[in-house]
């Protein structure tokens, strides 16, 4: 393992039909990726990819200064020669072997013997606290229990690689809270790269140290949680993280939308640019408010959701807005789909940042 | 209404044979001729050709099955058609057909009988050849069915995990339809013992090396119909319980 | 009570497939003619080794006699035997052996006393052109030597018996055939180097074997004798057909098929 690349070092092309999944990613040692899209955005083909089920069409594909695929070179290396492991979504113990038997079967087809196998399962096991559970077969484990023998079988290869395909989609949400916050211990302790697959940003934000989004194949913005979090670049990121984002071009604080609407922001820039503001800096008023917010325009009410302990108001109007006010201004106001209203938003409580 | 009464009828017409077998048994002799030498030579070959052929069909079998399930190639469905073929083929038709091939002056059998000096017709190992040419289908159909009815995933996970295609095969993939393999061995076994028609065309008749059960029912009937019908019991016995133990253990009642 | 209904409904069984097979009578002929009571369905049990020459003795007799119309089942005569006891509708039974016959008779089914018609004789049946020069029994016992011979239940089988008893030869045949045909068979195939056989049998099929005559067949003879049911419904056509068999132009038929005179 070189010290000054990425631990993977890829650029997976693969086309299946009309869909084409043009990837570029790179984990380092000890680095957690999540992969995070929508359902059909390429993130099952990808891990298949990396995985060898499945061979890529083009770009190359290096792990561990090894060349695991790379059409233009004939090179390609088979799944069962890979040094990877792979939780899957739904686990896939296999049902004839107990908890032990299935952590042991990878360590056991990598050369050691009956012997030694079990006791590196029964290792990994322990450190997964399931040490009492290792005589079960899998339809005998709860689904918290599976996923962390799903987990230890995969890890037990030390596999240079782990790749996760929605590893808490199967659990119900008491369990998927408990089993998170174990999953971020032994990933953060595996030494190798790691890539999770998932759909669900609450995963991707507290396991991951980077994200890389992918719409349609296609890798639309990528970077620390923190980053991806405040700066969506895509209506998908914007809806993940709750933001409402237009896209315009800026002229100091103010900035022209697309459709002509103006908005002013607190920051300034030139050019093409990205704004954004959480729903709770839109405030509602019945009639045109005097004052200070320079941001006001009419809007009509075209839905109401609950939303945590406040509603949240989607607004028809010169532009789509989501605004979230507390139930008793709501009361106040007497929301109902269909009302018109004015909306406000303060300029220091609106981000633009370059769209480039 | 409508159906009830061809569904009786149905039934009565399965069944009724197998009452006139119990009525015509001759129940007083019975012990004794059950302990026949003869009696339990023919049942011990019936068995021991039975298993073998079973073997032999699970040999075989088995990888045919999974070839005709999980590797797609040219011409697969006329292969699949092959390999039932014995199914609809007059069993006799099959004992020609064995005998042109593996007989002195056949195919396989006169190069066998010139470079080995073995001639299969009338051995036991013709026995075992002509069932296991009947019954093999049964055990290939039931197999590809449990192949195909398995979940691929578990191999896409054994090969993640350093298996390759044999030991996916062997640890993964037949664990999985070993309730279908087993379900087929014993419908092959049951299709094995009761074979006749190729059996006698092909290996012949003679007490302790090819006389299997059904051949010795077959004799019997030209001359004692009641040693005729004391050897059709056992059959009989055997199959019942044969597939009582197969819709328990497998199918789930 | 319930063993005769069994009885009742098992040769309910066998007469469906007889006529089945025999394809169903003719409207026509199942009328008796009217002036010596000769005339309608006949129908005939006969041994495998009269295929060929009873078949050709019931066109004759047909053609001899307007408005009769003869239907064969030919088997093993034990099979015969077992299907005529058991209630099978047959109007005469010839069978291939004494034996099978007395089982008929025993049971009463006989009207009168059955009469030998003929007699045939084993031979060794060999491929065509006798490959490996066999002259007599003794040659069957070589090394090697593969030999067909017919189940002892059956009578061609009790005839070798007899025979091999006669020359004091001791040989273990490699299969016992359900019947003389299938022995037979063996040869034409190629799959044994001999069978005991009935002369008949090998003028049959004379184009792919050829018969060896051996003197101890003349002790091991088997007599055919023929028989009118007592259950038959057609007394009349059924004791014309087994003079008609016994007559000369009966036993002509017969003697060129290669059986001998009784």
């Amino acid at each position: 393992m070189s010290a000054a690349g990425p631990l993977l070092d890829a650029h997976l092309v693969v086309d299946r039909g009309s869909f084409r999944l043009d990837l570029p990613l790179t984990i380092d040692p000890g680095e957690v990726v999540a992969l995070l899209g929508p359902n059909g955005a390429g993130k099952t083909t990808a891990l298949r990819a990396l995985a060898g089920l499945l061979p890529l069409s083009a770009g190359h594909l290096t792990l561990a200064g090894r060349e695991l695929d790379h059409p233009d070179r004939r090179a390609w290396i088979p799944t069962e020669h890979r040094p990877i492991g792979v939780v899957f979504q739904e686990y896939l113990l296999f049902p004839h072997l107990n908890a032990l038997d299935n952590v042991a079967f990878g360590p056991r087809r990598r050369g050691l013997d009956r012997q030694q196998a079990r006791q590196r399962a029964a290792d990994w096991l322990a450190r997964m606290g399931l040490t009492e559970h290792a005589r079960r077969k899998p339809r005998q484990l709860s689904g918290g229990q599976a996923q962390r023998v799903a987990l230890a079988r995969a890890l037990a290869v030390e596999p240079a690689l782990l790749l996760l395909d929605e590893p808490l989609a199967a659990l119900d949400a008491r369990t998927r809270l408990d089993t998170r916050a174990q999953l971020h211990q032994h990933l953060t302790a595996h030494p190798g790269a790691t890539l999770l697959v998932t759909h669900d940003p609450l995963d991707a934000l507290v396991l991951a140290d980077r994200l890389v989004i992918i719409e349609d194949g296609h890798a639309v913005q990528a970077g620390p949680a923190a980053t991806i979090t405040a700066q969506p670049r895509t209506d998908y990121v914007a809806r993940l993280v709750g933001l409402n984002l237009y896209r315009g071009r800026a002229t100091g604080q103010r900035v022209r939308l697309t459709d002509g609407f103006g908005l002013t922001t607190g920051d300034r820039h030139d050019g093409e640019v990205f704004v954004a503001f959480p729903p709770s800096a839109v405030a509602l008023h019945p009639r045109q408010p005097d004052g200070s917010p320079r941001n006001t325009w009419p809007a009509t009410i075209a839905g109401v959701q609950r939303h945590g302990d406040n509603l949240r108001i989607q607004l028809s109007g010169p532009i789509e807005v989501a605004a979230d006010v507390t139930p008793a201004a709501a009361a106040q106001l007497r929301l109902a789909p269909g009302q018109p209203v004015w909306a406000a938003v303060k300029a220091a409580e609106t981000r633009a940042y370059p769209a480039a | 209404m409508a159906l009830l009464l061809p569904a009786a009828l149905g039934l009565l017409f399965l069944v009724l044979p197998l009452v006139g077998l119990l009525v015509r048994a001759p129940w007083s002799t019975l012990p004794q001729r059950l302990t026949e030498p003869a009696v339990l030579t023919a049942l011990r070959l019936s068995m021991q050709t039975a298993t073998l052929a079973t073997l032999l069909c699970l040999a075989l079998g088995v990888p045919l099955a999974w070839l005709l399930a999980r590797v797609r190639f040219p011409g697969r469905r006329v292969v699949r058609a092959l390999v039932t073929v014995p199914l609809v083929l007059p069993p006799v038709v099959g004992g020609v057909a064995l005998l042109l091939v593996f007989g002195r002056r056949g195919l396989v059998g006169s190069w066998l009988d010139a470079t080995f000096g073995i001639t299969l017709p009338f051995t036991t190992t013709a026995v075992v050849l002509a069932e296991a040419f009947v019954a093999m289908p049964f055990l290939i159909i039931a197999v590809e069915g449990a192949l195909r009815g398995a979940d691929t995933r578990y191999e896409e996970a054994a090969a993640t995990l350093g298996a390759g295609r044999w030991t996916t095969f062997t640890h993964v993939t037949l664990p999985l339809v070993a309730p279908g393999v087993a379900a087929g061995a014993v419908l092959c076994w049951a299709r094995a013992l009761g074979e006749f028609g190729a059996t006698i065309t092909f290996a012949g008749n003679y007490p302790g090396r090819t006389q299997t059960m059904p051949v010795a029912v077959y004799l019997a009937l030209e001359t004692d119909l009641e040693a005729a019908i004391v050897l059709s019991l056992i059959l009989l016995t055997v199959s019942v319980v044969i597939l009582a133990s197969l819709r328990d253990r497998w199918t789930g009642g | 009570m319930r063993g005769v209904r069994l009885r009742a409904a098992l040769a309910a069984v066998t007469a469906l497939v007889v006529l089945g097979l025999s394809g169903c009578g003719d409207d026509s002929t199942d009328r008796p003619a009217a002036d010596d009571g000769i005339g309608g369905q006949l129908t005939v049990f006969a041994a495998a080794s009269l295929a060929e020459s009873f078949t050709r003795i019931g066109q004759d007799f047909e053609a001899a006699h307007h408005g009769v119309k003869v239907i064969f089942n030919f088997a093993g005569s034990s099979a015969l035997a077992n299907q005529i006891n058991e209630g099978a509708p047959a109007d005469v039974f010839a069978s291939a052996a004494p034996a099978n016959m007395a089982a008929v008779i025993e049971a009463g089914d006989g009207d009168g006393e059955p009469v030998t018609f003929a007699r045939n004789q084993l031979v060794i049946a060999v491929p065509g052109g006798n490959p490996d020069a066999v002259t007599g029994l003794g040659d069957l016992t070589r090394p090697g030597a593969k030999v067909a011979l017919c189940a002892e239940r059956v009578p061609c089988g009790a005839a070798a018996r007899r025979a091999l008893d006669l020359a004091d030869v001791t040989l273990t045949p490699v299969t016992l055939e359900q019947d003389v045909k299938a022995a037979l068979a063996k040869v034409r195939l190629g799959e044994v180097d001999a069978a005991l056989v009935y002369r008949t049998d090998v003028r049959a099929a004379a184009d792919d074997v050829d018969g060896i005559e051996f003197p101890e067949s003349v002790g091991a003879v088997n007599e055919y004798p023929i028989v009118v049911l007592e259950d038959s419904g057609n007394l009349p056509t059924a004791r014309a057909f087994v003079e008609y068999v016994r007559s000369d132009a009966g036993r002509s038929v017969l003697t060129a098929a290669g059986f001998q005179a009784p």
